[in-house]
């Protein structure tokens, strides 16, 4: 695979923000046509490093060769013309244009009169490039109803109609299902095939092994180690990642289930799932899997009285469901931890203590008036137990790094003890170290008798996690799987999870 | 750390920025005007003048820091004056002192109830704040008129005018500190307290910085909504029983454009009209800022028509320096 020049070279790449040393010196070459990953936590310098090579900020020092060639890339325009593609987590999309329309937006081609868009060759131009890489994505649909992994590939598509030879994706996995999850893979190798470089920067180190040809692990702004996958294993990668010898990926836990702390019956919402059942035991965690779309999620607002038209029975210690607004479930000693932190979580440019305090405030009030010094110490002292500096308490809530918001959101619930407390994706864009952390954490709720409902897409958490691991499929529980001694495998949720098998 | 160090300095200025262009706009208006502008009888005018439309400013401040709008304020102070005058005069063989307690509790009441229905339609049908009270501001001034055939209520009972035109403890203090200024700062301080140390206040900024996030951590998104708008509608109900007081009527044609003052004087104050952003210090001193500027274009005799020209440059100007510094302290 390696050939006589590397396709890109970082040469001594440094970047410094007031305060930080973002990057220092950073130097390693990536080899053409392969897929190159690289992994660090949070801050490690990664998305620094792929920001300057996309041209959306400049380095302070060093030089970036391609093919051999010094090039300065000062704007995102230099990096296109030099056939460097990024895909962001946040997607740039038109909701209300179609696909064609976005994948070629502000290249239409055109009519001589009025510069009316001549759509057909438009959508043919589309059609072409979709069947040249093996998508199957409608051209003409608006992108709005696009499922989130269609419009993922929208954005491939839309970087690769630059003719890009580098393609970064940052954090593809973390919108996607497993089934989603092999289409991708599946379009990144057809892509190394044709010549393309992959930077493929990821927390999921899984997928690493299974997807790429080199990695490179950062650190604190500096480069660690750049080397071929197959000279490499999980626990160096981990550990050179962290910076510290981690023990285990999953902190043990023993299981001792107690009784029912959350029972459902027949749970149905029109559209969305129907007939679920199941029961929550004091001291279990239970783990929801599925598809994207396939009613996790919804099942988890249900349960937290936060959609509406939720038929069924549903009880709580002594109060009965459907909840009919998340106050009402909280009431019912129920927690929630939505999905998306940044859009249905936190107030991010409030300071981290109104985030820790806001779901229990009446503990930290009198006759509706806050006791200051009692805010604070209740805050400081969820913190310092979910080890976040205290200093962060004043900080908006929006300049913590990924893990540390989670923890926060963890925090707001942690202020009493809660008999149920729901977490969907707890460990979404949050690094491996911190990902250990939020692990030890919901152990440590669930020990203390708390029941534990964990939704989560990235199967080695849910069998590292869960006592049980219930499996959803078009909206229907099809399937709980016993646990107990983390040997459930991979294949049997899939085959679940795609309707292909009954247990 | 020097970085540190002027990232404070920065911060300070973020901070400070507001009384520091007040502070200005004082000195400059007393230079230019000759001395004019500081004298006692003068200030105490500006702050009569700003008190009206400064009392509506605060329920307009945490309805704008919920994300919303109420544009119409400026109607329920005409339909409320009216409501407050009929009362009153109706009740002219009562004593003087029920009478104008039963019309304040009318006015109020009146303002009230159609903030709580524009709360409540915009609380349950997620139909945007803008159109509901510009619906309801179309709908109060015609029940203004209605209410009293077009024609200005007059026979109001005398005492009622030491509530718009009279002074707190005159005989002591003599004229410093009229009615209106004093419901000023007792609102004031009450509204200050309200949004920065309650459960309420809280769940107003919540509310107006992630919605989505607030009802997912429990809170009550639609009462808190539901209660702003009652506030600010109440407030402008007791403003047009205390203005038609000032007038010694009830005249439905007064408050207009008022809906449009009030906003300015609480976006130039720094309140974020994307909401989960605001103060009432901020919102009292944008109302400051305008009364002053207003004062003292009266006193140099600057032509009417130009100062409307300059009020709206100042607007701008304050509402670009906020931007730029808030990008500046983003960074």
């Amino acid at each position: 695979m390696q050939t006589s020049t590397p396709r890109i070279q970082f040469d001594a790449v440094t970047k410094t923000y007031p305060g930080v040393r973002a990057l220092d010196a950073v130097s390693f070459d990536v080899s053409p046509g392969c897929v190159h990953a690289i992994v660090g936590e949070n801050g490690a310098g990664k998305s620094t490093l792929m920001k300057i090579l996309a041209g959306a900020t400049r380095a302070d020092a060093g030089t970036i060769r391609i093919d051999g060639r010094p090039v300065a890339i000062s704007n995102a325009r230099d990096a296109q013309t030099r056939g460097i593609a990024i895909v962001y987590q946040e997607f740039n999309l038109a909701p209300h244009l179609s696909v064609s329309e976005n994948v070629f937006l502000g290249r239409w081609p055109r009519r001589k009169w009025f510069g009316l868009v001549r759509f057909a060759e438009l959508h043919e131009r589309t059609t072409r490039l979709f069947r040249d890489v093996g998508l199957d994505v409608p051209v003409r649909a608006r992108v709005e109803t696009l499922s989130v992994a269609q419009q993922q590939m929208v954005e491939i598509a839309k970087a690769l109609s630059h003719s890009a030879r580098v393609l970064i994706l940052d954090e593809p996995s973390a919108v996607l299902t497993p089934g989603e999850l092999a289409t991708l893979f599946r379009v990144v190798r057809e892509m190394t095939a044709r010549g393309v470089t992959v930077l493929y920067i990821s927390h999921r180190l899984d997928e690493i092994f299974e997807l790429a040809d080199s990695v490179t692990v950062l650190r604190d702004g500096r480069h660690v180690s750049t080397r071929p996958i197959r000279e490499v294993d999980r626990r160096t990668l981990i550990r050179e990642a962290v910076g510290r010898p981690l023990e285990e990926e999953f902190p043990a836990r023993e299981s001792r289930p107690g009784e029912v702390r959350l029972s459902v019956r027949d749970l149905s919402a029109p559209g969305r799932f129907a007939g679920v059942s199941f029961d929550l035991r004091a001291g279990e965690v239970v783990a929801l899997t599925g598809m994207v779309g396939s009613g996790r999620s919804s099942v988890a607002m249900a349960l937290f009285g936060a959609i509406g038209s939720v038929s069924g029975t549903l009880r709580a210690g002594a109060m009965r469901g459907p909840f009919r607004s998340p106050a009402e479930a909280k009431r019912a000693g129920i927690a929630f931890l939505p999905e998306d932190r940044k859009r249905e979580g936190l107030l991010l440019a409030r300071p981290t203590r109104e985030n820790v305090t806001l779901a229990h405030m009446s503990d930290v009030s009198a006759a509706g008036f806050f006791i200051r010094r009692r805010e604070r110490s209740v805050a400081n002292a969820l913190m310092s137990r979910l080890g976040i500096r205290g200093s962060a308490l004043e900080e908006p809530a929006g300049a913590l790094s990924g893990g540390n918001q989670q923890k926060a959101m963890l925090a707001r619930w942690l202020q009493r003890p809660c008999d149920v407390i729901i977490l969907d994706e707890p460990t979404r864009g949050v690094d491996v170290g911190a990902k250990f952390e939020i692990y030890a954490i919901i152990n440590d709720l669930a020990t203390r008798g708390a029941a534990v409902l964990m939704i989560s897409s990235e199967l080695p958490e849910v069998i590292g996690m869960a006592d049980r691991i219930g499996v959803m499929c078009r909206g229907r529980l099809v399937g709980i799987l016993d646990n107990a001694g983390r040997a459930v495998t991979q294949e049997a949720i899939l085959r679940l999870a795609v309707g292909e098998a009954h247990p | 750390m020097s970085a540190a160090f002027s990232r404070d300095v920065l911060r300070w200025l973020v901070a400070l920025r507001m009384p520091v262009i007040l502070a200005a706009l004082v000195v400059a208006s007393t230079i230019l005007t000759g001395g004019r502008f500081a004298q006692l009888d003068n200030l105490v005018n500006v702050a009569r003048q700003i008190s009206f439309e400064g009392l509506i400013a605060f329920g307009m401040t945490l309805v704008i820091v919920t994300g919303g709008i109420d544009l119409s304020v400026g109607s329920l102070v005409a339909l409320c004056g009216v409501v407050g005058a009929l009362v009153m005069r109706s009740m002219g063989e009562s004593p003087p002192a029920l009478a104008i307690a039963t019309g304040l509790a009318c006015g109020i009441a009146v303002g009230g109830a159609i903030g709580l229905s524009s709360g409540a339609i915009i609380a349950r049908f997620a139909i945007p704040p803008f159109i509901v009270t510009l619906a309801a501001m179309l709908m109060a001034r015609g029940f203004a008129f209605i209410a009293c055939h077009g024609e200005p209520v007059y026979e109001l009972p005398s005492r009622l005018m030491w509530l718009g035109r009279g002074f707190v403890g005159e005989s002591v203090l003599g004229r410093m500190l009229p009615v209106p200024v004093l419901v000023l700062i007792v609102a004031y301080a009450c509204f200050a307290v309200v949004l920065t140390r309650t459960v309420f206040g809280r769940q107003v900024i919540a509310v107006g910085s992630n919605e989505e996030a607030a009802r997912l951590a429990g809170i009550a998104v639609r009462r808190t909504k539901l209660i702003v708008y009652v506030i600010t509608g109440s407030l402008a109900g007791l403003t047009g029983v205390m203005h038609s007081a000032k007038l010694m009527a009830g005249d439905p044609k007064v408050g207009d454009m008022w809906e449009l003052n009030v906003i300015a004087a609480v976006v130039v104050g720094g309140t974020s009209l994307f909401g989960g952003r605001g103060t009432m210090t901020g919102t009292l001193i944008g109302a400051l800022l305008i009364g002053v500027l207003n004062n003292s274009l009266n006193l140099l005799q600057v032509e009417h028509f130009w100062q409307k020209v300059v009020l709206g440059g100042v607007i701008l100007a304050a509402s670009l320096i906020d931007a730029g510094l808030r990008r500046l302290d983003a960074r």
